[in-house]
């Protein structure tokens, strides 16, 4: 469909549901006897959440041969940014008060704030380039090579929140399984591509097309 | 089949090119809002599914559950306010009846909590089986506000209702070998319907060394602002060791074993090197994986420091005199 300003506007609405719906439950008083601590909790949920709808991108794209879902990609990447960014400030903010001190603290101690550090600062050069003038002074390959870095924040993402439960892992596992598919996706994808690039197979014969 | 000609069609009857237009943007405009509302509606309906859950039944409140604000005055630490009864009923860690702070609240309605009894036994000289009833009758509950501080770093101030730990003990007669006190909770999914997961392995299990057992402040608990306990909270009767984190304070205990060895607690069976047996409020040893030097007051804005032994410091350092406090954690 021709419509792609429509799609992205739609994707751009729906993805502000969460924040709007955690806005109107706060201000009920709907969010438990520790509204801080879900607010936390949430915002990072989303953060995965996003990762993951922006890796599934080009799996379903090529699944269904559907080309402009590619244009709702940059979308998706920048709410997980957006959802990362709120999550790290409720850290920063609520549960530190802008200490810098004892922020730089938690990091060399605490393993998981680090990890979690890690998977949000991959996020930042991914935000900055996103631009249109970004990606041509890039250019496409460098700048698709510096978007792997998405990999690396997702991976990050998925560990920070396992090395932080108590003892239910189930969340984190559930997170872990899906990142799983969607990278293995694409080590099948390129996987097969490089088969079908080798001039020769092993017999000497050129593979059949 | 009469086809009419292009001119045997008036020009007035012509669709008006307005609003041949607008109909269009109002079919599209339609379409467009149609969608809009659908979709939103459906993220919505996703995301308090898939992951907002927990928090969307609303909350039971207690019996007959006092003014909170009136509570507060009425029974606060000084300088602290007692937490809202609400929020102690309904922010529980209870892994029986699901690993989130929300299930309890709406699940441990299932525990049946009469008949129930509570054994004491092992190496004392007069074990009994006690009716849950009787202990309360035997030994007058009084009201204690205790500070209440989570190992993952949130914190309540609680009015329990209770008698002293002590009192039980003194009438059982522990015997001279006797080092320690083991607790269970109750385990029956058929009779009490507890537990209803298989977070960790049941029964919960909990224990105190004898001084610590021994210690005025260490209470049983049968009642909460004054009201009988709410499941969730450890219905009918539960421990109060009010400087420990909170896992010690085991519920819905059905047997007290007077033993001679450590005995076996559940967090410390479950990850050795993250929960000890002792389990002290102590600021200055971390969690392997977490800070313990602040604490989130449930209703305060900020975080809070963490107080030595939760405040108690006073009153139960002494139990430990001598002891390396971060090889004993």
């Amino acid at each position: 469909m021709k419509d792609i300003k429509f799609y992205k506007l739609l994707v751009f609405v729906n993805s502000l549901v969460p924040l709007a719906l955690l806005g109107w439950d706060w201000w009920r008083g709907q969010l438990g006897a520790n509204p801080l601590d879900f607010i936390t909790r949430m915002t990072g949920t989303l953060t995965l959440v996003f990762l993951l709808l922006t890796l599934a991108v080009t799996p379903l794209r090529k699944l269904t041969g559907l080309q402009w879902l590619v244009r709702l990609r940059r979308l998706l990447g920048l709410y997980a940014f957006f959802y990362g960014a709120l999550h790290l400030l409720t850290y920063v903010w609520f549960d530190k008060a802008f200490a810098l001190a004892d922020i730089a603290q938690d990091v060399t101690r605490r393993w998981f704030i680090l990890v979690g550090m890690l998977a949000f600062f991959t996020m930042l050069p991914l935000a900055v380039t996103s631009t249109d003038r970004m990606i041509k002074r890039l250019g496409g390959k460098r700048w698709q090579k510096l978007h792997r870095l998405t990999y690396v924040s997702a991976l990050a993402g998925v560990l920070h929140y396992y090395l932080l439960v108590k003892s239910d892992t189930t969340k984190p596992l559930v997170f872990a399984a899906l990142l799983a598919v969607l990278l293995g996706y694409r080590l099948y994808a390129s996987y097969s591509k490089r088969l079908k690039a080798k001039p020769l197979s092993l017999t000497g014969q050129p593979p059949p097309r | 089949m009469l086809i009419k000609k292009p001119d045997d069609i008036k020009s007035s009857e012509i669709t008006d090119r307005k609003v041949y237009a607008s109909r269009r943007v109002f079919m599209r405009g339609a379409a467009f809002a149609a969608a809009f509302a659908g979709s939103t509606a459906a993220t919505g309906f996703l995301y308090r599914r898939l992951l907002a859950p927990e928090i969307q039944q609303p909350t039971p409140s207690g019996k007959a559950a006092p003014g909170t604000q009136a509570a507060a005055r009425q029974w606060g630490l000084p300088g602290e306010e007692a937490t809202p009864y609400q929020d102690v009923t309904s922010y529980n860690n209870f892994y029986e009846f699901g690993t989130d702070k929300y299930s309890p609240a709406r699940r441990a309605r299932a525990l049946v909590t009469r008949p129930w009894t509570v054994a004491v036994e092992g190496l004392v000289n007069r074990p009994q089986v006690f009716d849950v009833d009787e202990l309360t009758r035997l030994f007058t509950p009084e009201d204690r506000v205790y500070r209440f501080r989570c190992v993952e770093g949130w914190s309540m101030v609680i009015p329990w209702l209770g008698f002293p730990l002590a009192e039980l003990l003194k009438r059982v007669e522990p015997q001279g070998g006797a080092q320690y006190v083991a607790f269970e909770t109750a385990n029956d999914p058929e009779g009490r319907n507890i537990p209803q997961t298989g977070a960790l392995p049941w029964p919960y299990v909990e224990g105190l060394r004898l001084d610590e057992a021994m210690h005025p402040l260490t209470l049983l608990a049968s009642g909460l602002y004054g009201e009988p306990l709410p499941a969730q909270n450890g219905a009918p009767l539960r421990l109060v060791v009010p400087w420990k984190y909170g896992f010690k304070s085991i519920k819905s205990i059905v047997r007290l074993r007077l033993v001679a060895q450590m005995p076996p607690a559940t967090w410390n069976l479950q990850a050795p090197d993250e929960y000890g047996f002792f389990s002290n409020v102590n600021p200055a040893v971390p969690h392997p994986r977490w800070s313990q030097a602040t604490e989130r007051r449930i209703g305060e804005f900020g975080r809070r420091p963490t107080l030595p032994f939760n405040g108690y410091a006073d009153e139960v350092a002494g139990l430990y005199a001598g002891m390396d406090l971060k090889y004993y954690f």
